[in-house]
């Protein structure tokens, strides 16, 4: 692995930012360079929001993944994946939580949402990962697991071994949730 | 020495930590809150949030007159708010070295405007420093205190968006303990009246002009600021912060002066780099405030703004479109519908904004949360000018349409910022309008900060709350009531009445955030004496979506707070026994 561009997005509130520290502090852990950007603010309260994390052995120097240059794009929603698809490099892998959260200008009838969601995002993935992060997050006993879930499914496209995930995982989640995240963890890399 | 993935305002703080610094004052703004917030978790540092940044200015300096380093953070619109010091405080210089942070908010992430404040490091006469990444993040802001005690002046270092919210790996250090510099009295030095100030003026270009002379190599604890990169001599790149790793990225091959002192420029250096390359751009987000004065100082450059633009945020890609130079294929999508941020689910402003747009009321607006309820389906405010403009701009209203019908709004932590003298303004003058204070007990938007009215402090620490009511009382107002914005036919009876009412009121809503206070939990459910009429929809709560042509409750996302149960006139919207009760 030279580098690795992940792109982290979803709606504000659902637990992205963890997400990128814990890719974040592996990277650091294992010695490659990383810079992550993300939003904190206005979108958080429920908009569209992103997070960018660049790995790699090389310098890193602009903190931002630019369109058609994410090796993955780990999505927290549908919709999500769908409108951040463009910044997908071609044959890049797509993590869906098939979870879909209507925009309010979708609830309010104001806006259709867009048909084929799913099938444009299989048509233009190198690879997709689509699967229900929301129910096996439930089963770990909290919602919030989402995160952890889906960073499970994507470990098995990355270099590190699963006790760097875990080591990870310890260090940076708050003490009483770092048994659920494990499992978390666990089902999601299983998934 | 150890390295720690941090954001860039953590580096900020940590910097201000290593660089010895004693006391901070601030007030949050996105994207500059951080700073003060990671700070406050280090010891040996009084930590603080002043009720606005003008008096987070004015206590920094205060602190640098009493011989100690300090600091005060603010976004960009909060360094107009504290513009007042900044610019005296220019004159005067420093005691122990003084640090004024301010955020740019290139993008409009979460702010009203878009302004540049370089300009108000031009303007005032201080030196501006601005880091590209988060160690250098750390390592400026320690430099700037050297800067500010060598120089004897206040130091604006400039971070924006990208900066403060990118995260890097930093290397930390140990701090240092700077022995307090005791205070001497020196009326002529810091009594800025009119017979000082005109000799401060002198001494202070004296010493802009002593800082130009040095820029062209200075160089702190052996950090040198502004950096020659020689590659490609073809094409030469001016730039700095965040823009420097975009045309890094962009253009490798290219050479490139990156500046970190950015006032004053470091012109000599920039004319023997541009004698160098063949072809000399400059690439600066935000205003051209590079190029007008490297125009002025005439210096040649083959490109500069035109080819980019004043708005937004900058990228690599930007940079290589610029250039003709090639950018990665990518798919082409139908655009996806837009999700504009809202109110969360419990949030007490949803339930004051259903009744004023029920109501159908003007609404002079102000900076928070409740800004989002402009929105659809709320749709319950029509202006929004700048913090505690909401008040001021009702009495104006109300002079221009001899009307007070309508209502200004506006939160807790945004009415001790600058609603107050907006609220004193009303008072003395016989205004006969309405205020509603939002009390939910915290700043919301930028991530839950203490205010006076909180009961705690920076810290954490238990602090006078100061009661809004009794306040707003000594500011003459004679009709103050008090409402838990969940109780609808109350807020609905009480705005009917004080709006019609002849004289001055406030309407405080007291409910707090949704997010602080620990929700039921328990999800409400729509049974089968739904008629379909959509005024749960009227909230607009993120956890109700229509299905099969039904309003229909996400289990997963209620809170159970409840409002839904509260709008629905058929009684159809129960709580569930407990947690997965069907």
């Amino acid at each position: 692995m030279n580098n690795i561009n992940i792109l982290i997005v979803g709606v504000g509130g659902q637990g992205t930012l963890l997400a990128s520290v814990l890719l974040g502090n592996l990277a650091l852990d294992k010695n490659y360079d990383v810079k992550l950007s993300e939003v904190h603010g206005m979108a958080q309260r429920g908009g569209s929001v992103v997070t960018h994390v660049k790995i790699s052995e090389d310098k890193v120097y602009s903190p931002l993944i630019e369109e058609g240059d994410a090796d993955i794009i780990i999505a927290f929603e549908e919709l999500e994946a769908y409108r951040w698809l463009p910044y997908l490099k071609k044959g890049g892998a797509m993590y869906v939580n098939t979870q879909q959260w209507l925009p309010m200008p979708v609830v309010m009838g104001h806006v259709e949402y867009p048909e084929n969601v799913m099938k444009t995002i299989e048509e233009n993935a190198g690879k997709v990962k689509a699967f229900d992060a929301l129910k096996l997050a439930e089963e770990c006993g909290s919602v919030k697991a989402v995160n952890v879930v889906l960073l499970g499914a994507v470990s098995n496209d990355l270099p590190f071994e699963e006790d760097a995930w875990i080591k990870v995982i310890e260090e940076n989640v708050k003490p009483k949730f770092v048994d659920l995240n494990k499992k978390a963890f666990e089902l999601g890399r299983n998934a | 020495m150890e390295k720690k993935i941090m954001l860039g305002n953590e580096a900020f703080a940590r910097g201000a930590y290593e660089a010895g610094v004693k006391v901070i004052s601030s007030y949050p703004g996105t994207p500059s809150t951080e700073v003060t917030e990671t700070a406050a978790g280090y010891g040996d540092i009084h930590v603080e949030w002043a009720p606005n940044e003008k008096v987070g200015v004015e206590v920094a300096i205060g602190a640098s007159v009493g011989g100690v380093r300090s600091l005060s953070c603010m976004k960009h619109v909060g360094l107009n708010v504290a513009a007042d010091p900044f610019f005296t405080a220019a004159y005067t210089g420093v005691n122990g070295g003084a640090v004024i942070l301010v955020a740019d908010d290139n993008g409009c992430h979460s702010s009203q405007n878009e302004q540049d404040s370089r300009y108000y490091g031009k303007s005032a006469g201080v030196p501006v420093l601005e880091p590209s990444n988060a160690q250098e993040c750390k390592d400026y802001i320690k430099a700037a205190y050297e800067i500010s005690e060598k120089y004897d002046t206040v130091v604006l270092l400039r971070s924006n968006t990208r900066i403060s919210h990118s995260r890097g790996i930093v290397e930390m250090g140990e701090r240092k303990e700077v022995e307090r510099i005791p205070y001497e009295k020196n009326i002529k030095k810091y009594v800025a009246m009119p017979a000082m100030a005109r000799v401060l003026h002198v001494a202070q270009e004296k010493r802009m002009a002593q800082i130009a002379a040095d820029s062209y190599d200075i160089e702190v604890d052996g950090i040198k600021l502004n950096t020659v990169e020689m590659n490609d001599p073809s094409i030469g790149i001016i730039t700095s912060g965040i823009c420097y790793q975009y045309v890094k990225e962009a253009f490798p091959e290219a050479s490139v002066l990156k500046m970190g002192l950015i006032n004053p420029l470091p012109v000599d250096l920039i004319k023997e780099f541009a004698s160098k390359v063949e072809k000399l751009y400059i690439i600066e987000e935000g205003d051209p405030f590079f190029e007008e004065q490297l125009k002025a100082a005439g210096v040649e450059f083959a490109g500069g703004k035109e080819m980019f633009t004043i708005q937004g945020e900058y990228s690599a890609n930007m940079i290589r479109k610029a250039f003709g130079k090639e950018v990665a294929e990518t798919v082409a999508i139908e655009d996806a519908p837009g999700r504009p941020p809202l109110l969360c689910a419990g949030c007490p402003h949803k339930a004051l904004f259903y009744v004023l747009n029920k109501l159908k009321k003007t609404v002079m607006g102000d900076i928070g949360c409740y800004t989002l309820a402009s929105l659809p389906p709320t749709s319950a405010m029509d202006t929004c000018l700048c913090m505690g403009g909401s008040i001021p701009m009702a009495h104006g209203f109300e002079k221009a349409t001899e009307t007070s019908d309508h209502v200004a709004v506006l939160g807790d932590s945004t009415f001790f910022h600058s609603g107050i003298t907006g609220l004193i303004n009303m008072s003395y003058n016989g205004a006969k309008g309405t205020v509603m204070i939002l009390d939910n007990r915290i700043t919301g938007m930028t991530g839950h900060q203490q205010n006076p009215a909180s009961g705690k402090n920076a810290k954490g620490e238990e602090a006078p709350a100061i009661d809004i009511a009794t306040l707003v009382k000594a500011c003459g107002v004679k009709n103050v009531v008090e409402v838990d914005p969940f109780e609808l036919k109350d807020v609905e009876r009480i705005i009917k009445e004080e709006t019609a009412r002849d004289e001055l009121s406030v309407i405080i809503t007291k409910r707090p955030c949704a997010l602080i206070v620990k929700q039921p939990g328990i999800p409400y459910n729509i049974t089968d004496k739904c008629k379909n009429c959509k005024q749960c929809m009227k909230i607009g709560c993120p956890c109700i979506e229509i299905r099969d042509g039904n309003p229909y409750i996400l289990p997963e996302r209620c809170v159970g707070c409840g409002l839904c149960s509260r709008v629905c006139p058929f009684d159809a919207i129960e709580i569930t026994k407990g947690k997965g009760a069907e």
